[in-house]
Order: structure tokens, then C-alpha cells, then sequence
């Protein structure tokens, strides 16, 4: 039991030690509490996938009342701001000063062809910014749609019906980016906490000496490891729960799972990070590459690669590997499923277990890198 | 002018020195080359949300000759490929959750009979809404198809049917994996770029040099210079990786001129600098100086435009977006590369820039000198 | 429980790093040492003798490629973790956690070190005591000067009574007070706690109070035994010159010292020239050498013994003499000969209420060398930043070659050569690399340039093509030397430049700081070695930031009273000991 004290003893001192140094300097409570608080605000008001109020350019070339009908629905969209123009070249301008991002031009023709059943409505499209032209295309095929579809109704038994599609979008009825991109945030924020906040403490103390001296005193190497994983620990789970919070009260996402379920699965999920900067930190001994080093292991790739705003399916097989090596690939989905479909048991243990095997080797590993030796 | 030799002379030793040490390390080589070759690579395949082969599961209770037809269609469109074929509605569930299928398709049993009798036959579709952007873009992959069957299957005489044709202007196929390419030309080089700049002050401060710097008569705008062109020529090489990639590799167009895309990142790598170097003035080691860094990165990167459009954003955050050099760094880059932009139809791009460095550099130059005493 | 006779045991120790020119050489080569239980045991022996590596494999962080190391009665490479249990370390360069405060950084190793809560206020309290840092245990130990945290880590590493301690140059850049007390505390821990101490030091003086002595050199031990039987080797070789009146005694140290094949060593000392002769150089033959100067035999002390030992072993490098005309400054600073080329005149700084310097004044002429001594943390450090313009003065005067730091700082700064206290130097950088990115910084031109880094790289035998990371430290000293002279400076500062440099290559270092002198460069100099006061002209003592005599090593020697006979070292203690009694009184009085 004698054992048992002194390494209680010791992990105290040692924690005491790496709480201090954490909280005397301000940039560790910038970045560890300060920028989630930022990236919350950010992610949940300033980024979205949902076009709002696009320019697009209206050119009539047909005036009969068919062509106005058509377009009618783009004057009533949330999505579309219609800027009727008389002329197409005035159109094309308005695309090449990025006044307007796409054009509808409904061509001269368009009612005599409309009789014959091959009426044409032309869209063009600015794809510089391609997201915005991708979601606009369905927008606007979208609004003459309907506009046809109620002149269509206002006109019946000309002909066949058509199939008409009733979509419902399950997990996000309302088809809102937020929802997905808040749950997608609290995965970035791990990463990023882990990242940053631990990629430099190994590091720092090969570079200033103090390991050498650490090293010869009855500290055991995972005592080293538990000390300064702590510490950090506690600031990450501060922070899930302001993610948690924000996520319910601020942007109203709906949290359909169980709340310790998702808690505990962010610990999980914020110990695999920590471990990973912790590793590199160890590996590399060197601050400067430590910390590019784990920017480009962890949060790029947690953002790029995890499934968070991009669909890992179709990737090519070698960029799909590198995707299932990335820790956050395996939380990303499990986050957002308990988000927005609730608790999903067997996805819980097949990703805890996955994560559980990347924390055990990345512990071990990084134990080894503090094994008392210095060649 | 002997004057200006002289100051020239010392600013070029730093200049050497300053790379030196940055390339010297065959691992910091590698730090500077890889990232962006292999971040190029892996993201350009992985950041689109063009989904070729849409996973789908389809209940056909019809199973008539108009919804076999449809469902040919389908699957002769080369964007979706049949996960399964189910027997019931209430065997989706399982499937879409598992992430099995992206959309499941429910054919109701008097669809045919509905089309012959020219009423609507509507088709029940689900999506899954966890990533709402990719389950947005199959359902309108879904629309166009069931928009050709039904303008193929109206009489003649139907006024239900127009043609929409799209046409995009630079990027004839809409590729999404555009966005991101064109978007890392600039905010890839910037992460390096910022951190080049902001931890070499802070690693002089703490490998003990710094004060052996400025005992000699160098003057604070000289080292300032000194730091700032290494890190800019840094970031060139890394926009010039980016850039090579995206059109050996990628096959994307480059319309414009080069010497204006090479103008318009060196005025941004030099405003990104300048808010490198007001962090390395302010940084106390090198913990701080990255520390800060991210915390000024994040914010940049996300209110620039490379993931989400700068145009869905509310007006204030549009606003504060202007404070942002990257975000006028891509847009001039997709202008000039893409819609092949002249100097006239950039020139507002360099404005903001100017701004920040014009703020920064300054900011830093002061923050040094008061640092020092 | 281990046998009392021997607390280490080495037998046929090799370790192989690999060279800095990719090939492996042996850092120790079949070492072969025991250490007696409760003794004090002293490593010795030039830079890269192998006494760092020595001492890591003893921790059990390095493990030895040949032989065996057993310490404590465990085996070094299989239980390194009993042996770390068990014994006190501290390394060369303390590794203290800057941003935790002094009295935090000492809990720690308290808590690591399982020492319980009654021994540690006790042993904590005595080591503050000790090492006079009482005032300072809320400090960041970050803000702490050189010496200060060399004596926190050594603080750090005695809060515990360990089985064997180990202590690799625990006084470099520790002052003489702290040094004696340092070893008082030494000795009190052998006699009542029965431990085993090694240390290495490049202190003769230190290995004196030793038990045993072992000297290393090219990773071989050269000699062991008491420093009685080694002092003995130098018997009858050594003598004392006294230089005629009016020369200064360097000069002469410089004469004996650059004809190696007759003279092992020559030091100033006291006026005097301490040297020792070649054995197979009969005395007869020295008449010739030391000329007008009167000469007689003295006894012999270690520091002799241990120069004969290197200088005859073939593996030492003999550094050649420095040619001081390649180096001196190609014109004068515009100065009149007479004009003191650094003026300083009620110089005052403050950090907040913190007095760091108080009003003082004093000049530099020409040519000379003058000593700036002081305890840790007398302000020497500021007063040094400040001469050299990295610090702005709270107010007084400053002028160095004729500009005012206030108003001229650029033009006075390419006046001054720089070397800072740790040898700062780009690592990654070749040497070349580093001289040319110094030769540019001073504006040095192409061709110049080129003139100038090979001069300085012939001057102080560097390889250009070696990095600045894996030059040994009296290299490293050069390499920084080599920069801070590349443009030609007619004034030279040096802070510590001899800290934690082997006698040997102080020598050396000295041989060509005396030679610039004579070819008018003027040196400003801070050590901790007091010996080494007796090559400056003029010497100040600073101490809590008042300047408390400034003048001739001779002049300084007599206020410090006890007669001519006291050493540098003692007058040293003398001079700060009696003007703090006298602030006690001063203050007891107001």
C-alpha cells in the first residue's frame, strides 16, 4: 500500500504542477476557454450552407403573361433576389462585377414553344463559387417548378399527371445547415483543444531541460502522462458543456439523445485527442514542429476528412483510408446521430470501441516516449 | 547611395539567415513541402459534395410498368446506385440510420393509376438530414430525374413541362471540389505562413539570440523586414504547390494572368504577416505565439468563404468579414483563375488588404520597440 | 542492503554517440570507477571528457553500450528506476519550471521526492537560508538571474537527503559566497547523512575538498586518487615570477604560456606569475624565458598537477596562441587615446520599486580590461544590458565610444562586439553560416566579409562546416567570440564568458582576451572565477546594486585587508561581507 501513497502523492504534486503552469498563462485560457466560445458564436450564426437572398438576374425576352408566370416564383423565394434586367447583356454584367451570382433568362421564343411542349427557360450560373451555383440550381429549378405547377392546376385534364416527389428529410425536417454544422462543432473544438493546448507540453520541457531533471526522481513515466492529461481534461469537458449549451439554448438544435451519453462520449472522444497531441509533443521534442505537426495530424483532417460537412462516401480509396485513420471520423458520425436521431446503441459501442483502441495505443505510445532515457 | 547599401547588406544577412534556418532541418523541409501537397490532395478528392453513386433503397408497392420505368431511370442516371430493395416502408428506418442509404424512395401502390388518370402521383422520399447540404443535393439529383420522366411521359399539349438548361459559367460541370481548391491556394499557405512569422521572434526569445540580434545595429524595421520576407516568400512557394497541383492534378482552368495571381498573394501574404509579426511582438515565448495564432486562424479561416459562403452569413459578420485579408485573397484568387479577371475587376480586393497591413506592420514595429525596454 | 564499501561500481564503460561527422566516437572508453560509500568524489577533466555522459549513465538515462554500471547495488541498465528512487541528481542545466515561483518549483521536488511535511519546512527553510533566496520564494523562478537559478536547482535538488547525489557542475555561474556555502551544506550532508556525493567541477579548488578525484579526459580516466597523491605529480616543477615594476603581470603570463614546450602553465596571480615548468625543460633553461623577472620555486596545488596531467596526455588539443593583430579593430573609435571609451555617470536603474542599480559611475580607458565582479543578482547582468543598449538606463549617463546610448544607440552598437551569457548562437546554422550572417548584420560588405569570417574561423580553429548544435561548449564560446569580433570592434563585452569552461580552454580564451587588449581593443568583462580578475587592469565588485570599490587587482586585494597573501577569491568574500555588515549596522542604526 506504501506504493499506492507515494504515487498519489507524487501524481498531486505533478498535477498541481501542470494546473499552475496551465492557468499562469493567458493563452491557454484564450484558446481553451475563449475560442470555443468564439467558434460557437461563429459557427452558429456565421456559417451555413442555406443560400439567403442570392442576386440573380431576371431577363424576360418573352413578355406574354406565361413568362412572367414562370418567373413569378423567383420574386416569392426566401432564397432568390430577383433583379429584373431588360437585357441579357446587362445581365452578364451584373454576373462578371459578382452583382448577381446567376442569371434566368426566359428567351423570346419561349411561349410559341411552350405551345409545342418544349418550352426552354435558360439558367446560367456563375461557378466560381460553385456551393452557392449547386444550391442556387436547385432553388431555381425549384420555384419555376411550382410556378408551372400551379398554372398546371389552374388548367386541369390537358394530359397525364407527373410523379410529384414529397420529400421528408429526416434527422433535420427544416433542412437547416446549423443543425448539423453545431454537433460537427463540438467535434472541431476537441480536436482543436487537444491540438493546441497539449502538442507543446512534452515538447517544452525536452527543449527547456526540465525532463532531464524530472526524470531522476522516483516519478514514473505514466504518472508524467496522467498529470498532464488532467488538467486539460477538466477544461474540455468546461467546454463541452458550453458546446452542449449552446448548441440547445442559443441555436435551438435539437439534442434527441441522452445528454450524459453524448457527455461521456465527448470525454472519450476529448481524451483520444489529448493523447494524440500529447504524442506528437513526446515523438517530435520540438516545439515549433510539435505544434505544425499536430495542426495538420488533428484538426485538419477532423475538419476535412472527418464526414463533418463533407460525405466521406464517394472518396477514392486511398483518401478513404486516410479518412478512417483520423480519430474524429469515428466521432463525427456518432455526434451528429445522437444529436439529431437519438441514442443509437450499437453505433455507441462500435465507435467507443474504436476510439477506446486509438486512446489505449496513443497512451501506451506516448508513455513509451517518455521511457527515462535520453538517447 | 551608401546608405541604403548598407541597410540593404544587413537586411539580406537576416533574409539568408532567416531561411536558412527554416530549410536547413531536412524535417523542417518536409514541414514546409508536404502540408500543402498532401492537404491539396486529400482534400481536394474528400471536400466536394458531389456525390457520385447516391446509396438508395427503394419499396416499389406499384411495381408497375411506369414505376419500374422510373426506377430504371434511376438507376440508368449514373448518380444512383440501389443499396436495396425492400419489401415494406418499415424496414428504411434501420438502413438510413445505419447510414446504409442517403434516401429511400417509396413508391405508392396507385402510382401508375394516378398518372393515367393525369392527377399528381406523388412519390414518398426521405433523406437523411445529418448532413443536410449532401441530402439536399441528392434530393435534387432525384428532382431532375423525375423531372425528365415526367416531361417524357406528359402528352403533348402539357404545359407542365419546361426545360431548365443550365449552363455555369467557369466551371461548366459545377464541380464542388472547385471551392475548396481554389479556396486552399490561399488559406493553406496562410496557416504556415502566420505561424512562420509569429513563432520566429518567440524561438530567437527563447533559444537566447535575440538579444545577441539586437546588439548589433541592425534597427527594429530592419528586423522586421528581415522576418517578413522569409515567411512571405514561404507562403508564395506554398500557393505556387497549391496551385500547381490544382492544375496538373485537378485539371482546374487558370483563365487569368499570372502576374496579377502572383500580385494579389504577395499583397496577401504580406498582410498576413504583418498580423504574424504583431503576434510574435506580443507573444512572450513560443506557446503564446502559436496559441495566438490559432486563436486569430480559426476566425479567419471560417469567415473567409473557403468552406461556407461568405454571402449566406448575416450582415454583421458580412461586415466584420472585411477585417479579413484571406477572405479578399480568395476571392480574388477564384476571380482570377476561374473567371480570368483582369487587374480593373480585382483592384477592390487589394483594399482591405492594404488596410491590415497597413495597420499591422506598424502595430508590430511599435509593439517591438516598446517590448524591448 | 547494499555493500557499504562501494555505492558505484563501473567496470569497462563504453558509450558511442554518433560524431558530427556522422561517425560514432567514444564519448567513454572502458571507464573503470568506484565510489566509496560516504564520500565526496570529484570528476575533473576538460570539455568532452565524457563527465556529463558519465554521470547520465550512472541516472540510468543513457545506457552504456559496453560494461557494466552498478549503483546503490542495482544494475544501471536493468533497474534504472530503483537507482532513481534512491538518489539526488541535478543535472548541468537545471531544467526549473520558469513560470511556477521558487518556493513551487522546491514543493514539487519536496512532493516527488516523498520528503514528508516536517523534514521538508525544515530543509526547505535552510536552503532558502543557504542560498540566500528567502526574499525571493513568490518569484517566478523565470525571473530569477543565471546564478540565482543555478543555486534554486541546486536547492531543488537537496531537499531530500538521498543514498548518493549527483551533481554535474552545480557552481558554474555560481558566486564565490554561494560557492562556499554550497559546499559547507556539502560537507554537513556527508557527516550527518552518511551519503555519497560526485560531482563534477571545473573548480580546482572544489576537487581539492574532495576524497577522491578522478580525471577524465577524451572519455579515459587519466588519473585517480586523493588530490594529495595527484597534487604530488606536479612536485618540484612550480614556481613563482615576479615581473619587473611596471609591467603588468599578463604580459608576462603571456610570454611563459606561449612557449608550451618548456612551460606546462602560467596564470597570473596576485601580481605575480604562477606557472609550472615542462619536466624534461630544465630550470636552467627558464632564465631565458622569463628575463628581467625575479623567480623562485613555490608548492604545488592541484590546479598544477591537473594542467601537467592534460598537457601530457596526447589526446589533449593544444590550442595555438591567438595572433592578436589579425583580430584588433582596424581604426579607433574616433577616440582620443586619453578619452575613456565608456563613460558611465550615476547610472540608475529601477524595475518598479526595485532599485537594480544604484548611482554608479566609472570609465573605461583604451585598451584596457576591466572585471565587473559581483554576487548573483547584484545587478551586474543589468548593468551589463544596460552598457550594451538592450536596456534603457532610469536615468544617468551612458556614453560608449563617444555616443550616448540614449541618442546614438545604433552607431554605438556597431562599436561593441557582444557575447552573451550562453553563447547565443544560431545551432542550426554552420559555424560558417553564423559568422556571415554576423558579418552582414554589421553591414560588412562581400568581400570583407569573406576576409574577415575566414580570419576569425583561422584565429579561433573552427570548422566552417560543423553545426553550431554539435560544437562542445568551449567551441561554442569560440564560435561566440568569432561573432562578436567579425566587424572589428574596438570594444568587446564579455558576460561570463569562461562559465562552465574547462581550465584549459580558459586558458586559452584568455591567451587571446589578453592580445586584443595589447592591440587596443577595450574588453568589459563579468566572471565568477576570481582567479580570473587577475588579468583585468581594473576590477569592480557590484553588490545589491551599489558599486562598492572599483580599482587594480592589487588595490582591491589590500582593502579587502588580511595582508598581500589573500587570493582573489577571499578578498572577494572580504569586500561584500564587510559592506553588507555595514549596511546591517547602517540600517540597525537608522
Amino acid at each position: 500500500m506504501m506504493a499506492g501513497a507515494d504515487t498519489t502523492r507524487r501524481l498531486t504534486a505533478l498535477i498541481r504542477k501542470e494546473t499552475r503552469q496551465m492557468l499562469r498563462d493567458r493563452s491557454n485560457l484564450m484558446v481553451g476557454l475563449l475560442l470555443p466560445i468564439v467558434l460557437n458564436l461563429l459557427f452558429g450564426y456565421g456559417l451555413s450552407f442555406d443560400v439567403r437572398n442570392a442576386p440573380v438576374a431576371v431577363v424576360l425576352e418573352d413578355r406574354s403573361q406565361m413568362a412572367r408566370e414562370v418567373t413569378s416564383g423567383l420574386d416569392g423565394s426566401p432564397y432568390i433576389d430577383a433583379i429584373h434586367v431588360d437585357a441579357m447583356a446587362d445581365a452578364e454584367r451584373l454576373v462578371r462585377e459578382h452583382e448577381a451570382v446567376a442569371i434566368v433568362r426566359v428567351p423570346s421564343d419561349f411561349s410559341r414553344r411552350a405551345g409545342a411542349g418544349s418550352a426552354a427557360v435558360q439558367v446560367i450560373l456563375n461557378g466560381s463559387d460553385t456551393t452557392t451555383a449547386n444550391a442556387l440550381e436547385g432553388y431555381i429549378a425549384g420555384a419555376i417548378g411550382t410556378a408551372m405547377q400551379h398554372r398546371a392546376d389552374r388548367a386541369p385534364g390537358t394530359g397525364r399527371g407527373g410523379a410529384t416527389v414529397i420529400q421528408r428529410i429526416w434527422f433535420n425536417e427544416a433542412s437547416d445547415s446549423t443543425w448539423y454544422l453545431v454537433p460537427g462543432l463540438l467535434v472541431i473544438v476537441i480536436t482543436l483543444i487537444g491540438a493546441l493546448l497539449t502538442s507543446l507540453l512534452i515538447a517544452r520541457e525536452w527543449e527547456r531541460g526540465t525532463l532531464e531533471s524530472l526524470f531522476v526522481t522516483p516519478v514514473r513515466p505514466h504518472e508524467i502522462l496522467i498529470a498532464k492529461l488532467l488538467p486539460y481534461l477538466v477544461i474540455g469537458a468546461i467546454d463541452i458543456v458550453t458546446c452542449l449549451a449552446a448548441a440547445r439554448f442559443l441555436f435551438h438544435v435539437p439534442i434527441r439523445g441522452s445528454l450524459i451519453v453524448i457527455f461521456l462520449a465527448a470525454m472519450l472522444y476529448l481524451a483520444v485527442s489529448l493523447l494524440l497531441g500529447l504524442f506528437i509533443s513526446g515523438k517530435v521534442r520540438n516545439q515549433f514542429e510539435a505544434s505544425q505537426i499536430s495542426l495538420l495530424a488533428s484538426f485538419m483532417p477532423a475538419t476535412m476528412l472527418s464526414g463533418f460537412v463533407f460525405d466521406l462516401r464517394n472518396l477514392p480509396w486511398p483518401v478513404w483510408i486516410v479518412s478512417q485513420l483520423v480519430p474524429a471520423t469515428h466521432f463525427m458520425p456518432l455526434l451528429k446521430t445522437l444529436f439529431l436521431g437519438g441514442n443509437n446503441w450499437t453505433m455507441l459501442a462500435r465507435d467507443s470501441l474504436i476510439l477506446i483502441a486509438y486512446g489505449a495505443v496513443l497512451g501506451i505510445a506516448t508513455t513509451r516516449t517518455l521511457a527515462k532515457r535520453l538517447d | 547611395m551608401p546608405a541604403f547599401r548598407l541597410f540593404w547588406r544587413q537586411i539580406s544577412a537576416l533574409i539568408r539567415k532567416e531561411l536558412m534556418a527554416l530549410i536547413k532541418d531536412p524535417s523542417a523541409r518536409v514541414l514546409l513541402l508536404a502540408p500543402p501537397i498532401m492537404q491539396t490532395m486529400l482534400f481536394g478528392y474528400a471536400a466536394t459534395f458531389d456525390i457520385a453513386d447516391v446509396p438508395y433503397a427503394v419499396v416499389d408497392l406499384d411495381r408497375s410498368a411506369a414505376s419500374g420505368e422510373l426506377l430504371a431511370r434511376l438507376d440508368g442516371s449514373g448518380l444512383f446506385q440501389r443499396e436495396a430493395t425492400l419489401a415494406s416502408p418499415s424496414q428504411i428506418a434501420p438502413l438510413v440510420d445505419r447510414g446504409d442509404v442517403l434516401l429511400a424512395i417509396t413508391i405508392p401502390p396507385d402510382f401508375a393509376a394516378k398518372l393515367e388518370a393525369g392527377q399528381p402521383a406523388p412519390l414518398q422520399v426521405i433523406l437523411d438530414g445529418r448532413n443536410s447540404t449532401t441530402a439536399g443535393m441528392a434530393g435534387a439529383y432525384l428532382a431532375s430525374i423525375v423531372n425528365g420522366f415526367n416531361r417524357d411521359n406528359a402528352g403533348s399539349g402539357a404545359t407542365g413541362g419546361v426545360e431548365i438548361v443550365r449552363r455555369a459559367w467557369f466551371s461548366p460541370n459545377l464541380e464542388s471540389r472547385w471551392n475548396i481548391l481554389t479556396g486552399m491556394v490561399a488559406g493553406l499557405a496562410m496557416i504556415q505562413v502566420l505561424m512562420v512569422a509569429a513563432l520566429s521572434v518567440s524561438r530567437e526569445r527563447e533559444q537566447g539570440t535575440f538579444d545577441q540580434l539586437l546588439v548589433t545595429p541592425l534597427t527594429p524595421a530592419q528586423i522586421l523586414i528581415g522576418k517578413a520576407v522569409p515567411s512571405i516568400l514561404v507562403g508564395l512557394m506554398q500557393s505556387t504547390l497549391v496551385m500547381a497541383i490544382n492544375t496538373l492534378w485537378f485539371h482546374l482552368p487558370f483563365n487569368g494572368s499570372l502576374v496579377l495571381f502572383y500580385f494579389g498573394m504577395l499583397s496577401f501574404m504580406t498582410s498576413a504577416v504583418g498580423i504574424g509579426l504583431a503576434i510574435s511582438a506580443i507573444a512572450l515565448n513560443m506557446q503564446q505565439a502559436m496559441l495566438y495564432t490559432f486563436f486569430v486562424v480559426m476566425p479567419l479561416m471560417l469567415l473567409s468563404g473557403l468552406i461556407t459562403p461568405v454571402s449566406n452569413m448575416p450582415e454583421f459578420l458580412q461586415i466584420a468579414t472585411y477585417a479579413n485579408p484571406l477572405r479578399f485573397a480568395m476571392d480574388l484568387v477564384r476571380r482570377v483563375i476561374l473567371e480570368g479577371a483582369g487587374l480593373s475587376d480585382v483592384a477592390w480586393d487589394f483594399v482591405p488588404q492594404l488596410g491590415v497591413m497597413v495597420v499591422t506592420l506598424p502595430l508590430a514595429a511599435w509593439l517591438f520597440r516598446h517590448r524591448l525596454s | 542492503m547494499t555493500s557499504p564499501s562501494a555505492t558505484v561500481i563501473v567496470e569497462g564503460l563504453t558509450r558511442l554517440f554518433d560524431g558530427p561527422d556522422g561517425k560514432p566516437f567514444r564519448a567513454l572508453d572502458a571507464v573503470d570507477l568506484t565510489v566509496r560509500a560516504g564520500t565526496l568524489t570529484a570528476l575533473v577533466g576538460p570539455d568532452g571528457a565524457g563527465k556529463t555522459t558519465l554521470m547520465r549513465c550512472l541516472t540510468g538515462l543513457l545506457r552504456p553500450d559496453e560494461g557494466s554500471v552498478r549503483v546503490l547495488g542495482h544494475d544501471a541498465l536493468r533497474e534504472p528506476q530503483a537507482i532513481q528512487d534512491r538518489i539526488s541528481y541535478m543535472p548541468q542545466r537545471f531544467g526549473l519550471y520558469e513560470d511556477l515561483t521558487v518556493q513551487e518549483n522546491l514543493d514539487l521536488y519536496a512532493d516527488l521526492h516523498g520528503v514528508p511535511q516536517d523534514v521538508r519546512r525544515d530543509r526547505i527553510g535552510r536552503m532558502l537560508d543557504l542560498t540566500d533566496m528567502a526574499r525571493f520564494t513568490a518569484r517566478p523562478a523565470g525571473k530569477l538571474s543565471g546564478g540565482m537559478k543555478q543555486k534554486l536547482g541546486l536547492a531543488c535538488t537537496l531537499v531530500r537527503s538521498p543514498d548518493l547525489l549527483l551533481l554535474d557542475e552545480p557552481s558554474v555561474g555560481v558566486d564565490p559566497i554561494s560557492r562556499r556555502d554550497l559546499w559547507a551544506i556539502l560537507a554537513d550532508l556527508i557527516a550527518h547523512d552518511n551519503l555519497s556525493v560526485i560531482v563534477s567541477t571545473a573548480y580546482m579548488d572544489e576537487a581539492e575538498r574532495c576524497d577522491d578525484v578522478f580525471v577524465l579526459n577524451g572519455g579515459r580516466v587519466l588519473a585517480q586518487g586523493t588530490p594529495a597523491e595527484l597534487t604530488r605529480q606536479a612536485q618540484g616543477l612550480t614556481y613563482t615570477a615576479t615581473p619587473p615594476p611596471g609591467t603588468p603581470a599578463r604580459f608576462l603570463q603571456a610570454r611563459l604560456i606561449d612557449a608550451p614546450e618548456r612551460i606546462i602553465d602560467a596564470v597570473p596571480r596576485g601580481g605575480d606569475v604562477w606557472f609550472v615548468r615542462q619536466p624534461e625543460a630544465p630550470e636552467a633553461e627558464l632564465g631565458a624565458l622569463l628575463g628581467d623577472a625575479a623567480w623562485h620555486p613555490r608548492s604545488e596545488a592541484l590546479e598544477d598537477a591537473f594542467m601537467l596531467l592534460l598537457r601530457q596526455d596526447q589526446r589533449t588539443p593544444h590550442p595555438a596562441p591567438v595572433e592578436a593583430e589579425a583580430l584588433a579593430p582596424t581604426g579607433n573609435s574616433g577616440q582620443t587615446d586619453d578619452a575613456p571609451e565608456i563613460r558611465v555617470r550615476d547610472l540608475v536603474r529601477r524595475f518598479g520599486d526595485f532599485t537594480a542599480v544604484a548611482s554608479t559611475s566609472f570609465d573605461v580607458r583604451r585598451g584596457e580590461i576591466f572585471g565587473l565582479l559581483g554576487p548573483n543578482g547584484a545587478g551586474k547582468t543589468t548593468t551589463f544590458r544596460m552598457l550594451c543598449g538592450l536596456l534603457p538606463a532610469t536615468s544617468g549617463t551612458l556614453e560608449v565610444a563617444g555616443h550616448n546610448l540614449r541618442t546614438g544607440r545604433a552607431r554605438a552598437r556597431s562599436a561593441i562586439g557582444y557575447v552573451a551569457q550562453k553563447f547565443a548562437l544560431y545551432e542550426n546554422l554552420t559555424v560558417r553560416e553564423n559568422l556571415e550572417f554576423f558579418a552582414g548584420a554589421y553591414g560588412l560588405g562581400f568581400l570583407e566579409t569573406r576576409r574577415r569570417v575566414r580570419a576569425v574561423m583561422a584565429q579561433f580553429e573552427l570548422e566552417p562546416g560543423l553545426l553550431a548544435r554539435t560544437l562542445p561548449l568551449g567551441y561554442k564560446q569560440r564560435l561566440a567570440m568569432a561573432a562578436g569580433l567579425i566587424h572589428s570592434p574596438p570594444i568587446l563585452f564579455l558576460d561570463e564568458p569562461t562559465s562552465g569552461i574547462d581550465p584549459l580552454a580558459r586558458r586559452a580564451f584568455w591567451r587571446s582576451i589578453t592580445s586584443l587588449a595589447r592591440a587596443g581593443v577595450t574588453v568589459i568583462v563579468t566572471t565568477h572565477f576570481m582567479e580570473e580578475a587577475e588579468y583585468c587592469d581594473r576590477i569592480a565588485i557590484q553588490d545589491a546594486g551599489r558599486m562598492l570599490i572599483v580599482g587594480t587587482p592589487r588595490e582591491v586585494r589590500d582593502a579587502a585587508g588580511g595582508g598581500g597573501d589573500i587570493d582573489m577569491n577571499q578578498a572577494f568574500i572580504a569586500i561584500v561581507e564587510q559592506a553588507r555588515a555595514a549596511e546591517a549596522q547602517g540600517q540597525a542604526a537608522a
